[in-house]
């Protein structure tokens, strides 16, 4: 079964960190799509957490498409997060640039923030970085 | 609109001569919360729960558990002191049985025998021979073992290990969402609480002084910091401000925009139940959820 680990240190809040091991497992292949996730009992009864933020963590996943709740069965993953294979032509792309940019003379560092920055101006609003707060449900949710 | 777990009306409860330990608490809380009661040593907590549990009568006010009295909800509550008391000359298997015998309608003794045996305890042990944390561990199995509709553990985790107390919380993190138990806890340690609990009670000098779910209350703050004087955040409530460097640092409850030339951010839980501890005089703030909805 899959399980969660939460780090109380890290300053993101519980269900952001939920979420984000959830989409890692999806692109490491660790879950797959018709894998089911983790009751809310046993995600809490492994971490001690509150179950509303299990249940909240599981609505923003289903929000974003990468899971569905089944009413009495559980919250299985519906979509997979491949990322980019090795050969395809994004990664061909990224490293003929990445090759300019050597060439150009920038160093590692400099490579690596200028690629952070594009990446922020391409993908400013993640949904999980602004979270909205979404109505308490009674417990004894199935998901 | 869900039930009320528990709903105090101008609670009050004075002990003999002394100033009054609670003193005009008007609250609600919703069934199915995980609640922190928080706050500092001497504040009130442990009378607020024994109040709850109908062992100890107000002096003042009213308060109503399970849409009834704390005597007439007995059955549906199980409270465990702060002392953890327990018979010393019963063995830990014989205290699991006094449980069942008290208990002949609701009594899970498989569950408690679980919980007790997750902290490989001998059931023939006496409980006078148990460390603090192993008592502690068979009064949760008891109060556990009831499956209540409401749960009110005075200081649970205090003389716990890390690792009982990871897997303890755990396991009434799983109760509550199998069987919507309402859990309240004390605990004058904040983090502890901050990942189980969902609501929060603040109590200090006898009064609640905030309540409600603890996204709501945090969500109602914010801290700011500026090269202004603390003067001009007067149209908000000021709950703390602090001269830093040229400039304020402050932790208001916004009442409208906050202007430009302040930065805003959102508080931990932390910096709102420190700020509010060391400025008495701030007013309390019940959310709308939090707030006795009866007609005066």
């Amino acid at each position: 079964m899959f399980a969660y680990r939460i780090d109380r240190r890290s300053g993101v809040a519980t269900y952001v960190q939920l979420v984000q091991q959830t989409k890692q497992a999806l692109r490491l292949g660790l879950l797959e799509p018709g894998d089911k996730l983790p009751t809310a009992r046993e995600v809490v009864e492994a971490t001690a957490i509150n179950p509303n933020t299990v249940l909240k963590a599981y609505r923003e996943l289903e929000r974003e498409g990468l899971v569905e709740a089944r009413r009495g069965l559980g919250t299985f993953v519906t979509k997979s997060l491949g990322s980019a294979p090795a050969d395809s032509p994004l990664h061909g792309e990224l490293s003929r640039w990445a090759e300019r940019a050597r060439a150009a003379g920038l160093e590692r560092d400099d490579v690596a923030a200028l690629f952070t920055a594009v990446l922020e101006e391409q993908f400013t609003q993640q949904p999980t970085d602004r979270p909205t707060r979404p109505k308490r449900t009674a417990k004894g949710d199935p998901a | 609109m869900t039930g009320s777990a528990i709903e105090a009306a101008a609670l009050g409860k004075t002990y003999g001569r002394r100033g009054p330990a609670l003193d005009d608490c008007s609250f609600r809380l919703p069934t199915g919360r995980i609640c922190a009661v928080v706050g500092p040593n001497g504040a009130g907590k442990s009378t607020l729960l024994a109040l709850a549990a109908g062992l100890a009568r107000p002096t003042a006010g009213r308060l109503t558990v399970l849409g009834t009295t704390p005597a007439a909800a007995r059955a549906r509550i199980a409270y465990v002191a702060q002392d953890k008391p327990l018979h010393p000359q019963l063995s830990i298997a014989d205290t699991l049985r006094l449980g069942a015998e008290l208990n002949p309608d609701r009594w899970d003794a498989e569950f408690a025998q679980r919980v007790v045996e997750e902290g490989e305890l001998d059931p023939a042990a006496r409980v006078r021979t148990l460390s603090g944390g192993q008592r502690t561990r068979v009064a949760l199995a008891l109060a556990l073992g009831k499956r209540a509709e409401l749960l009110l553990l005075d200081e649970p985790m205090a003389d716990l290990d890390p690792l009982a107390r990871h897997q303890l919380m755990g396991t009434l993190m799983a109760q509550a969402a199998e069987h919507g138990t309402t859990v309240v806890m004390s605990s004058h340690i904040v983090g502890e609480l901050a990942d189980s609990c969902d609501h929060l009670l603040l109590v200090s000098g006898g009064r609640i002084r905030l309540g409600g779910p603890i996204d709501d209350l945090v969500a109602a703050h914010c801290l700011v910091t500026g090269r202004r004087p603390a003067a001009e955040l007067a149209p908000h409530t000021v709950v703390e401000s602090r001269a830093t460097g040229r400039g304020t640092t402050a932790l208001i409850r916004p009442d409208g925009p906050i202007a430009a030339d302040w930065e805003a951010q959102e508080p931990s839980l932390e910096d709102l139940l420190l700020a509010h501890l060391r400025s008495p005089g701030t007013p309390a703030l019940l959310t709308p959820e939090a707030e006795r909805k009866v007609a005066r």
